[in-house]
């Protein structure tokens, strides 16, 4: 069991739709951390490989700035089996790539803008989602 | 300056994801698991960052212009393709194995408690969807 933290969830998201409404206002970008990772992969270190190499050094130290400010680390646990650790976040890099986008891509910039892509990316990796763990857990699983 | 503003929307997007439990693996599974121990909290995520994501990129759109760049960087596509369904239900079946969305993911680095092996995993996993599909457009083009 997780608690149900409707409220930190709501505001949390909020924060989440600051930061990508400021990038949008500033460096003219959506904030998809797929399409992040995948353009900082790369050996040509231009500009635009600059300002995601920051973006993703901020992201990094968050936990760190988040914990001087209210002196509480996260609560994180990954309750899933080493094996699955690995072929899931191979899934999920393959998965993104051929997708072009992921949660904050699809699920946040894309469905703001009402794109019909991601509306459909979005419902189609939820669904996946729920009927895994539907799988795993209630017909394979314990 | 640009770099020194990304740094920053990129740490509170960080924050943002910390803040919402989208990084902790045991809450995102959760939501998943409709039928056993579900908690509804990452559909609260979803509405507060869409909320104001979808009014912030009204007015945003409305400067013309980005503050520091020539323009806005839109997808423009709009057909719907095999390419964005197939990959979007293999992301689904992988985040559901993990727990790990790729967001979710970066900030939890930072804690020393994410596992590495799944931070690899995605970047591999990346690098071999790029090397499919640029195989892919190259078959094509020697049909064509």
């Amino acid at each position: 069991m997780t608690e149900f933290t409707p409220l930190l969830s709501f505001a949390g998201g909020m924060v989440i739709g600051l930061a990508t409404v400021a990038l949008m206002a500033v460096h003219g970008r959506i904030a998809g951390i797929n399409g992040i990772l995948n353009g900082f992969l790369t050996t040509q270190f231009n500009q635009d490989w600059v300002w995601r190499a920051a973006f993703l050094a901020g992201m990094i130290v968050s936990p760190l700035v988040l914990l001087g400010l209210t002196g509480q680390m996260p609560e994180i646990s990954a309750p899933s089996a080493p094996s699955l650790l690995l072929i899931g976040g191979f899934l999920t890099g393959i998965g993104t790539t051929f997708a072009s986008g992921c949660t904050s891509g699809h699920g946040v910039c894309g469905i703001s803008r009402l794109s019909a892509r991601s509306i459909v990316a979005t419902v189609t990796f939820m669904t996946a989602a729920i009927a895994t763990v539907f799988l795993t857990r209630h017909v394979f699983g314990g | 300056m640009k770099a020194l503003l990304a740094f920053v929307f990129g740490l509170v997007f960080g924050c943002g994801i910390l803040i919402s439990g989208m990084g902790n693996p045991a809450k995102v599974l959760n939501f998943f698991d409709i039928a056993g121990t579900w908690d509804p909290s990452l559909a609260f995520v979803m509405g507060g960052a869409l909320m104001v994501t979808a009014i912030g990129y009204r007015l945003v759109f409305r400067l013309g212009k980005p503050l520091l760049a020539n323009s806005f960087n839109l997808p423009t596509r709009q057909d719907l393709d095999v390419r964005l369904i197939g990959g979007s239900a293999v992301f689904g079946i992988g985040w559901a194995l993990t727990g790990f969305c790729p967001g979710g993911l970066v900030p939890v680095l930072g804690l020393g408690t994410a596992p590495l092996m799944t931070a690899a995993a995605i970047l591999a996993g990346i690098v071999a969807a790029r090397w499919m599909i640029q195989l892919r457009y190259r078959k094509a083009a020697v049909e064509v």
